[in-house]
């Protein structure tokens, strides 16, 4: 027989390639693990905390952790899925999500991951933030109160456009972004459109100007699909960029 | 106008010249540019940030984001007197927040804001390591102990003449080291250089198998194996090894590091040394934590008296490898004590842990293998070397040998530092340190655990109660849920933010805290702090927030009633005074009838009519 | 083992909310006639009773903002064996939440008294007549004021949804929505 090596995922065998990660490989199966904060194009974050998944009675985020021959890897369980929701309905109370409002609504990975995990209401107490808006920018507008601090703008500002537009600040529960400019606005940087930052945000912070609820409810992308459906039809069509340009 | 902005520019540039030059314009070394940037001008202004920035080519919003991260920095203007009342339990204890009411009051200043004149601005901060002798302040960055209502008078008669710190009476800064129980360690003597020749002696593999012989655990609390961290080190591909001393103590209830590098320094360096011997490095950092910034100058003096006798710098001891030692001023953040955090400080970011594995024994600073130990265990290895690994561990019991040093706080007689062999009882040590009423002891700080009395014949060892020192004693006279609560709030305040179940968990658990501290409290609310505490223990990034719920998780099993105490309802009660919350349209409207309020109980005017 | 013939009770309202939700409970068309079959209703827009009587379920759309809002929602939990939020202002605030991070005094002074010519709205004056309810200083959806059994999220929901979450209550199970039925706007 063959050297693959192989962990188990809920019971099922995956094959893995060294150095790759649980949610790697799983991905590579065809089996999804939520997450938001991870990206194909970027090394693991692991701040968002939805991959969490159970190795050996131990919690670890499958983005960052090596897998390993024989593990037994456990993530579309209830118990998994109950402590996912309630990371989720942290996000939602933390910022503003005003989906009916919001130009992302129905594009939203924070929102159809809410889909998938039949999060009903955010059950904490909201803390309603006050971050001020940022339009002064030609061709995108900012809305920092539903940002999930995954980074993404951070890093591929960073790392993909060579401009460091954006970085996060304070800490706790006051962290924030703020933009690379002394009056710190997002106008007075070289900011585009086209930066892969203006098109990697998997909220509603970073939004295309005057393109705004183009499509109509029902076409968007995850009116047809769940996510978990989409993220892996993203695998098998381009095995890369997983973000949804609106 | 021109003319003032230009003024300006090269009143900046004239602090910040030699600043920049004196730190070869390294953008590793930001934190302290910032820092000594705050220590000349009060706070970093935007310009400030911006010519920072411009001069260590790094992006401006980096240099905000680092700035941001660290409690001690400040981007608006504070005042000219800049007043933190330590905040820990222990300082509770001794009635901190009424002195810092008084001093308020005097100076006609709102806790957390700049008084109108600019002249001062008044605060609390976390634990600043002066439990035994409490109430503690910072003023601009100074302790001052043992604060009397009278000495917070003082305090006020000299900011109100504007006094400079420098002419305050010498007394109030004095910091006691309290050794009241001295072993193994407190009563050896280092000729400075001694245990590094011993060391030498055996070669580098020979004391390498020496420390493992001793089977010395980490002293910071997680007790891993020295021997193995070093080999692990030394064994890591690569170059340019790197000896990190953790002095950033900043565990409630914690001040050991705090002794130890005020009278044993130079058991500390020589560890470093040892250290660095053993696993081949050539650069060595201290930690040390912003509140310790008044040990920084004594410091320093022991480093250039050890480079001077040849224990520092190019062919130490002549025995052909070289070493030195800088020291690293952390600005006020708890979780720089995790060692990743710690070392993505030391490289000038945000104090943020990292994803481990790689562990920083093989990716470390700058991506070299790592070391990173804390100051006993480093003091520790020169009795090792002394003494010998088997000597060492026949001290202790077999899984944690020898001494551990315990900071004693609290409701006891005889606070401060205490050296025991691991093994010794709870009860033993509360005897021994005059607490007669002990109901509880927070045994390793608000991450550590509560015991109750009930337990008090544990053992403090790894094996049974592991603690990296803190030792706090509660009275039966205090309330475990004031307690509980009060560290809740430290994480929340300490939280790095990176994850969710941290950032948003701490918060929320701290509002439930206050929710049931208000007299808003219901049965339904223990079910959701239950929930947070396990989120946070599960899903969080590193050991603060696996740690945050563990006082709550704790009490609430040891001290239930002192929450159920609290309740208001048996079932569900909304967070917020409802009837306070139509004050403004009240005031607005003028109106005071019977419909202008709301009761804020559930009452028999809702029922059918 | 056969079920309880007896009709449910029902209740609803709307707090802070448009009446869009009632709208679209409306929107289960024809099954309204299946569903009048299995409940009667009590307090509710489309009976015109002014107080909540004992129920088997009150439904509440909208948040709440004012000082009214607090009576009936708290009507509704002392009298509903299960209290259900319908729709995105009773689930999270909502619109009406959005002015949360505003100052209530400064927007009263800015409506009544400044803005809209010289005097602004009300000849420089806050309406005080005792009749009218006194606001919150923030919006809540209502979960943060009583306890509620259940969620409908949506903007509004769908009458499908709606009609899924209600036949599956009444019949005893669990409600359950999911994609696509399940929906934030």
């Amino acid at each position: 027989m063959s050297a693959e090596k192989k962990f188990l995922l809920d019971g099922k065998p995956v094959t893995f390639n060294d150095g790759q990660t649980i949610l790697e490989a799983a991905r590579g199966a065809g089996h999804y693990i939520p997450h938001l904060c991870w990206h194909p194009d970027f090394p693991a974050h692991g701040s968002c905390k939805l991959c969490i998944v159970k190795v050996g009675g131990r919690h670890v985020s499958s983005c960052a952790m090596p897998a390993k021959e024989g593990m037994e890897v456990e993530s579309n369980t209830p118990e998994m899925n109950g402590e996912r929701r309630a990371l989720l309905q942290m996000l939602f109370v933390e910022g503003n999500h005003f989906c009916p409002s919001c130009e992302k609504s129905g594009n939203c990975q924070l929102q159809a991951l809410a889909y998938d995990l039949e999060m009903l209401s955010a059950h904490f107490n909201h803390f309603y933030p006050d971050r001020p808006v940022d339009a002064s920018h030609p061709d995108v507008l900012l809305d920092f109160n539903r940002c999930i601090f995954c980074e993404l703008c951070v890093r591929a500002s960073r790392e993909m456009d060579g401009k460091n537009i954006f970085a996060l600040t304070n800490r706790g529960i006051k962290k924030h972004l703020v933009v690379n400019a002394e009056s710190g606005r997002l106008g007075d940087t070289d900011f585009a459109a086209s930066d892969r930052a203006a098109n990697i945000c998997p909220v509603g912070v970073i939004l295309h100007k005057r393109q705004g609820f183009a499509k109509p409810i029902g076409q968007r992308t995850y009116d047809e699909k769940p996510i978990s459906v989409v993220a892996m039809e993203c695998v098998k069509a381009t095995e890369g960029a997983e973000e949804v340009k609106s | 106008m021109e003319a003032a902005v230009s003024t300006a520019d090269s009143v900046l540039g004239s602090v910040l010249e030699p600043i920049l030059a004196r730190h070869r314009r390294d953008p590793v070394r930001l934190l302290q540019i910032l820092r000594e940037v705050q220590e000349t001008m009060g706070h970093i202004s935007p310009a400030a940030l911006t010519a920072i920035a411009r001069a260590l080519q790094l992006p401006r919003a980096r240099v905000e984001g680092v700035a941001g991260f660290y409690s001690f920095l400040y981007l608006e203007p504070v005042g000219q007197y800049r007043v933190l009342f330590s905040d820990n339990a222990t300082d509770r204890l001794l009635g901190n927040l009424e002195l810092m009411a008084t001093m308020c009051q005097k100076l006609w200043v709102e806790p957390g804001k700049v008084s109108e004149d600019g002249l001062v601005s008044i605060d609390t901060t976390s634990c600043t390591g002066m439990c035994d002798q409490g109430p503690a302040l910072l003023v601009n960055g100074w302790p001052i102990t043992r604060l009397t209502h009278q000495r917070v008078n003082e305090i006020c008669e000299l900011i109100r003449a504007r006094k400079p710190l420098a002419q305050w009476p010498r007394e109030y800064f004095a910091v006691a080291d309290h050794l009241r129980r001295k072993d193994l360690l407190l009563n050896s003597v280092l000729e400075p250089g001694a245990a590094l020749r011993a060391a030498i002696a055996r070669g580098a593999e020979g004391w390498l198998a020496e420390v493992q012989k001793s089977n010395l655990r980490g002293r910071g609390g997680a007790g891993f194996t020295t021997g193995v961290k070093w080999e692990a080190c030394r064994n890591a591909p690569g170059t340019d090894r790197v000896i990190v001393c953790n002095a950033d103590e900043g565990e409630p209830g914690t001040f050991k590091d705090r002794v130890l590098l005020t009278s044993y320094a130079d058991h500390v360096f020589e560890g470093m040394t040892l250290a660095a011997y053993a696993v081949g490095a050539r650069q060595g950092f201290l930690y040390l934590r912003g509140e310790y910034r008044y040990l920084l100058e004594p410091l320093e003096g022991v480093l250039a008296r050890r480079r001077a006798d040849g224990l520092l710098g190019a062919n130490v001891c002549q025995a052909g490898f070289d070493f030195d030692i800088e020291i690293h001023l952390g600005a006020g953040a708890y979780v720089c004590g995790e060692e990743s955090a710690l070392i993505e400080s030391l490289e000038g970011k945000r104090g943020t842990p990292r994803i481990r594995p790689p562990f920083p024994v093989v990716k470390g600073y700058l991506g070299r293998p790592t070391v990173v130990n804390n100051v006993e265990t480093l003091a520790k290895t020169v009795l090792v070397a002394l003494e010998g690994g088997e000597n060492f561990s026949a001290y202790g019991t077999a899984q944690s040998t020898g001494t551990k040093l315990l900071s004693i706080s609290g409701d006891c007689a005889f606070p401060g530092i205490y050296e025991y062999p691991f093994g010794v009882s709870i009860a033993q040590v509360l005897e021994d340190c005059g607490a007669t009423d002990a109901q509880a002891v927070q045994v390793g700080g608000a991450s550590g655990i509560c015991v109750a009395a009930y337990e008090f014949q544990r053992r403090i060892a790894y094996e049974d109660v592991p603690t990296a020192g803190a030792f706090m004693v509660f009275d039966s006279s205090r309330d475990l849920f004031e307690v509980a609560r009060n560290f809740v709030h430290f994480f929340a305040h300490e939280s790095c933010g990176f994850c969710t179940p941290c950032r948003v968990g701490t918060s929320l658990l701290k509002n439930f805290m206050d929710k049931l501290a208000d007299g808003h409290g219901a049965k339904y609310d223990l079910a959701d702090i239950e929930w947070i505490n396990r989120l946070l223990k599960n899903a969080s990034h590193c050991g603060l927030g696996t740690s945050a719920a563990n006082p709550v998780i704790d009490t609430l099993v040891k001290f239930r009633p002192a929450y159920e105490r609290r309740l208001q309802s048996l079932e569900f009660e909304p967070a917020f005074d409802l009837d306070k919350s139509l004050a403004c349209a009240r005031r607005m409207t003028g109106r005071d009838d019977p419909q202008a309020h709301l009761s804020s109980e559930f009452s028999s005017e809702e029922s059918p009519r | 083992m056969n079920g309880p013939k007896k009709k449910l009770r029902v209740a609803t309202t709307s707090l802070a909310g448009c009446f869009g939700c009632h709208m679209s409970f409306l929107d289960i068309d024809e099954r309204l006639l299946q569903l009048v079959e299995l409940v009667e209703f009590d307090r509710s827009p489309l009976t015109d009773i002014k107080h909540c009587g004992p129920c088997d379920i009150g439904i509440i759309e909208g948040g709440v903002c004012n000082a009214e809002n607090v009576h009936v929602l708290r009507e509704f939990r002392q009298n509903c064996k299960t209290l259900v939020a319908l729709g995105a202002c009773a689930v999270t605030g909502g619109l009406p939440a959005q002015r949360n991070h505003l100052d209530l005094g400064q927007c009263l002074q800015e409506v009544y008294r400044y803005s809209l010519g010289v005097e602004g709205l009300s000849a420089g004056r806050v309406p005080d007549d005792p009749e009218l309810p006194l606001l919150l200083d923030k919006v809540h959806p209502i979960h943060e004021v009583v306890r509620v059994d259940y969620f409908i999220p949506g903007c509004p929901p769908s009458g499908d949804a709606i009609w899924k979450f209600l036949t599956d209550l009444i019949a005893g199970r669990t409600p359950r929505l999911s994609h696509p039925m399940l929906h934030f706007d």
